[in-house]
């Protein structure tokens, strides 16, 4: 029972065993699973691959036409005449090609807010987990402190006070960077939760007392053995944070604190559809909200899928 | 005694361990309570002779794995000292320490966590030789890695695999040798064979006697188990609450077991041909650590009791070739192990 | 003891469990049989993955998906227990078979007074009243030796010590009198002084209602002390039944005498070097053909590896065993294997 390793076959390649591994088999055996991770991959590789997939360069002006502005999907437009698949905006943008820049945007914001929330938490986390004592409780009693207020308000306010602090002429450039700042220092609490608690009972473990017994130094425990350890739900929780913070992201941008206009995101772009919405341009605003639906719905869906698999006692 | 002709490795002299178990801070000032203290250890004295085995015995809550921690120096002692081979382990400084740090290592009861399983087979024993020998060459370092997989009974070939590849026996094996890569002269073995299998088990202890004799190691045995004793020890402690009652060599302590615990411990143990054997079983159970009775700790279980036990914690007493704590020790009747009775043949 | 088939309690035949996996279906036990009569104190003992602890749960029908019963039958007092509704099997198992597990923890609700919790199971099975089932309960207590049992009814499973933990949980296996007790590893997590007083006590409890008990244990001191008769269980298959003493004095399967000869003990002289089995209990997922003994046997024979022993009567044991199968076994094979075992220091892997 003890010992899985088949000791008269061949070992198998990487890649046959990651096949058969438990993780991929249950990721074959699950339908949501697989079609989550297609939309994704799909929704993904679009953004990536914008300049080349999309139809128009939407942020370039010499290429827009301004009588095309509205023109309803599939559609040939009054200026130029081109059909715009999802329709064009209020300036001739065609909606499709925002969308695509506009995911981008998002999701560069998103993963980088995650990064940031997920090293700070981890770091954070180990360091609580095995100093214990007073750093333990300074550290935690931050991370309740920032949990009693809503985290799209956390980020609002460190948004607001990193705003202040950057001078005005670099604000549109900054916007980007100051929401991902401010999105990753609202997210990291839950890396931190999660790390110390498993970094406590990792610490506790003989591997580790081996290790002080021949006198490593800390950072070492630290990083190669209580690291590589406490990282199988950091990944479950990243997944659900990315599409938490790709969410933030357009509440944000939406309140009009995010992503500027001239360089928008999913939610700017939400947020200039809905002035359309009821002079019956729908589809400047129906495409976007969709996409950003479809974005954050299969990366939950994934993130849920994968918490089952890795760490069935995290639900 | 023998103690005068061979040298002492470890020395340990009235090594104590308190832990402050008290409830946090605002809840003891609401409540007004005391501070409360765990006496893990109390006054224990011992010497390890260079290439022998002592062993400490004891049920739960007898302070043996506390003792363990503090020996190979990952807790402080509360009073006490350890001196291992003339330095004081507490007292040297960082250099000294370092320099102790390769001659103590440990081999852990739980074969399961005691491996990072995260890391390779090589990675794990070659952790002691790089913190150590960090001049070493990573060819060498694998040499050596290879050598000290042969040696516990492994293949050089396991060196690349993880640990969820090894059986609880293999994985016990990778232990001893990680224990051995820093070439130690002292092993200290907290419970190592507790979570195998019989079979494994004697596979286990075997090969840590063959390494033994080997390498002239020097043992200190910590365990539950008073037969896994028999097998290895040359002299042995028997712990109650963090106190030893009675310390010998193996032979008389099996022979003429003197505290009354000490027999109990004896008697108690299932035998091997102890078919249907009617005995008496012990009285009582283990008081609670932070609650230590008055006195010697066992009177209110030692079917020997006198008044004076309850007020009096005795001393350690010559007693033969053993020390022992008890007041009574003089006086109890001469052991003689339970009668065992043969099933009636009735079929 | 007796041994007539009238006192026939429980007769489990070719018992087999698979567990259902991706990988393909283990088989934990194999065709294994044996019987436990009335008044008898039978040990199962194995090492981890022997089977031992699965053929308990599957006889009291506590396996859960994916392992289920593939074969055999299990009977208990001449009725067929294996293959009962759910609904069914819970009234036998609070009422004709009690058990004991490892962990007291496993078996009491954490939120119910002790007294409550064992008025409540007898209530559930013994035709009682209210007050009845509360007298019922205090004299189990009693019955188990826990001081001041009038008073204990009252307080909660923590407030017990682990000692007093296991008598509780002893005391309401046995409340509903059952004709069957199955004990998995009752005093493992115990210290050895309180593992002698709750052997004792289930002992003479047992003897004294002359209940049948099933008890499972790694442990050979144990089943010595304790057991009439004793099923030594290897890689989920029998390797030998028979009377307790003499299966120990003389086994007859090699693994027996190993594991004997492995078992460091008080009868052994001090510094007397260990007997081992070189190797381990094959994993489920590489299941054997022949015996599943064969790759760690010294005695190991052409049609070890390739045919499955069956299980014979040789003496008063049943064994495994072809070394003693009179029309397979060379003469004077069959000498002591306790001796022959000795020069075996094979370091194994």
């Amino acid at each position: 029972m003890n010992n899985i390793q088949n000791d008269t076959a061949k070992p198998l390649a990487w890649y046959q065993r990651a096949w058969q591994s438990d993780v991929c088999w249950s990721f074959r055996h699950t339908p949501i699973a697989m079609l989550s991770a297609l939309v994704f991959l799909i929704l993904v590789s679009m953004a990536i691959f914008a300049p080349w997939v999309a139809p128009h360069q939407p942020f370039d002006p010499s290429t827009l036409n301004l009588m095309d502005g509205f023109s309803p999907p599939m559609e040939s437009a009054i200026g130029s005449g081109n059909v715009y698949w999802l329709g064009a905006d209020d300036q001739g943008r065609d909606i499709f090609s925002t969308i695509l820049y506009g995911m981008r945007l998002s999701l560069f914001i998103g993963v980088a807010a995650v990064f940031l929330a997920a090293s700070l938490g981890v770091t954070l986390g180990l360091i609580a987990g095995y100093a214990g004592g007073w750093v333990d409780t300074i550290i935690m009693r931050i991370a309740d402190i920032q949990l009693t207020f809503p985290s799209i308000l956390v980020a609002l306010l460190i948004f607001g006070v990193a705003r202040g602090l950057t001078p005005p002429e670099l604000r549109d450039q900054m916007a980007v960077w100051v929401l991902i700042f401010s999105i990753g220092l609202s997210d990291w609490v839950q890396f931190a939760r999660t790390v110390r608690s498993s970094t406590m009972v990792e610490a506790n473990k003989d591997y580790v007392q081996a290790a002080r017994l021949i006198g490593r130094p800390r950072h070492v425990i630290l990083r190669k053995h209580l690291l590589p350890n406490v990282m199988g739900p950091v990944l479950v929780i990243a997944t659900i944070s990315l599409a938490l913070a790709i969410i933030a992201e357009a509440t944000l941008s939406f309140l009009g604190v995010g992503a500027p206009p001239t360089k928008p995101s999913l939610g700017t772009l939400i947020r200039t559809g809905q002035d359309y919405l009821f002079s019956g341009e729908w589809w400047i605003i129906l495409f976007p909200a969709m996409t950003l639906l479809l974005l954050a719905l299969s990366v939950n869906l994934l993130g849920d899928w994968l918490r089952d698999v890795l760490n069935p006692k995290l639900r | 005694m023998v103690q005068n002709m061979s040298r002492a490795l470890v020395e340990v002299q009235g090594l104590g361990k308190r832990f402050d178990v008290s409830s946090p801070w605002l809840n003891r000032v609401l409540a007004r309570e005391p501070k409360r203290y765990l006496s893990a250890v109390e006054s224990v004295d011992f010497v390890i002779e260079k290439g022998t085995t002592f062993a400490l015995v004891g049920e739960s809550g007898s302070g043996k794995s506390t003792i363990a921690k503090m020996l190979v120096g990952l807790m402080p002692p509360s009073t006490g000292r350890v001196v291992i081979d003339g330095v004081d382990l507490m007292q040297a400084d960082a250099l000294e320490q370092n320099q102790l740090r390769r001659r103590i290592q440990m081999i852990f009861q739980d074969p399961y966590a005691s491996l990072n399983p995260r890391w390779r087979i090589d990675e794990i024993i070659g952790e002691p030789v790089l913190a150590f020998e960090p001049e070493i060459s990573r060819r060498d370092r694998s040499r050596r890695v290879a050598e000290l997989l042969e040696q516990v009974g492994l293949s050089a070939t396991d060196a690349h695999r993880y640990p969820h590849e090894f059986s609880g026996g293999q994985r016990q094996r990778i232990g001893i040798a990680r224990a051995l890569a820093s070439k130690p002269e002292l092993i200290v073995c907290d419970e190592p064979t507790s979570a195998l299998d019989v079979s494994v088990q004697a596979q286990v202890l075997n090969l840590m006697r063959d390494l033994q004799t080997e390498l002239g190691l020097t043992y200190l045995f910590i365990t539950h188990d008073l037969s896994v004793v028999r097998y290895m020890a040359d002299a042995i402690g028997v712990l109650y609450l963090g106190s030893l009652v009675e310390s010998a060599p193996a032979s008389s302590l099996f022979d003429t077991p003197q505290h009354p615990y000490t027999r109990m411990l004896l008697e108690a143990a299932p035998r091997l041909d102890g078919f249907g054997r009617q005995h008496q079983p012990p009285a009582g159970e283990i008081p609670d650590p932070i609650n230590r009775p008055s006195g010697c700790f066992y009177h209110p279980r030692c079917p020997f009791v006198t008044p004076k036990c309850a007020q009096e914690q005795p001393l350690q007493r010559s007693m033969g070739q053993a020390q022992v704590a008890c007041h009574e020790v003089e006086r109890l009747p001469v052991y003689h192990p339970g009668q065992v009775i043969e099933p009636s043949v009735s079929n | 003891m007796n041994s007539d088939s009238s006192d026939l309690l429980l007769d489990v035949n070719n018992l087999r469990v698979e567990i259902a996996q991706r990988q393909g279906t283990l088989t934990p036990v194999d065709d294994v049989s044996f019987k436990i009569n009335a008044g008898e104190i039978v040990g199962v003992v194995g090492e981890s993955g022997a089977g031992k602890s699965i053929t308990g749960a599957a006889i009291i029908g506590l396996l859960e998906r994916p392992a289920g019963i593939a074969g055999g039958t299990v009977s208990l007092l001449g009725q067929r227990i294996d293959n009962l509704p759910l609904k069914e099997l819970r009234k036998i198992r609070g009422s004709q078979i009690g058990t004991i597990f490892q962990d007291p923890l496993t078996s009491l609700n954490p939120l119910q007074r002790i007294g409550d919790q064992l008025a409540e199971t007898a209530l559930a099975h013994l035709p009682v009243s209210r007050s009845e089932a509360r007298d019922l309960a205090l004299a189990a207590l009693e019955d188990v030796g826990i001081p001041g049992a009038a008073q204990r009814l009252n307080a909660y499973p923590h407030e017990f010590s682990g000692g007093m933990r296991q008598r509780v949980v002893i005391a309401l296996a046995l409340i509903a009198e059952p004709s069957l007790v199955i004990a998995d590893e009752p005093t493992t997590a115990l210290d050895v002084s309180v593992q002698a007083q709750i052997l004792t006590l289930l002992k003479d409890l047992c003897l004294k209602r002359g209940m049948g008990v099933m008890l499972i244990t790694h442990d050979m001191g144990v089943i010595a002390e304790t057991t009439d008769r004793v099923v030594v269980l290897y890689a989920g298959r029998v390797a030998e039944v028979g009377p307790t003493a003499s299966v120990m004095r003389a086994p007859l399967h090699p693994y027996t005498a190993g594991l004997m000869g492995a078992t460091p003990s008080a009868t052994r002289r001090q510094g007397e070097r260990l007997q081992q089995i070189p190797g381990s209990m094959p994993s489920l997922r590489n299941a054997t053909v022949g015996c599943a003994f064969a790759a760690r046997c010294q005695h190991v024979m052409p049609q070890c590896i390739d045919v499955r022993p069956p299980l014979i009567e040789h003496e008063s044991h049943e064994v495994a065993c072809y070394l003693h199968d009179p029309t397979v076994a060379p003469d004077g094979a069959r000498h002591q294997l306790i001796s022959s075992h000795g020069n075996s220091d094979g370091v194994g892997q």
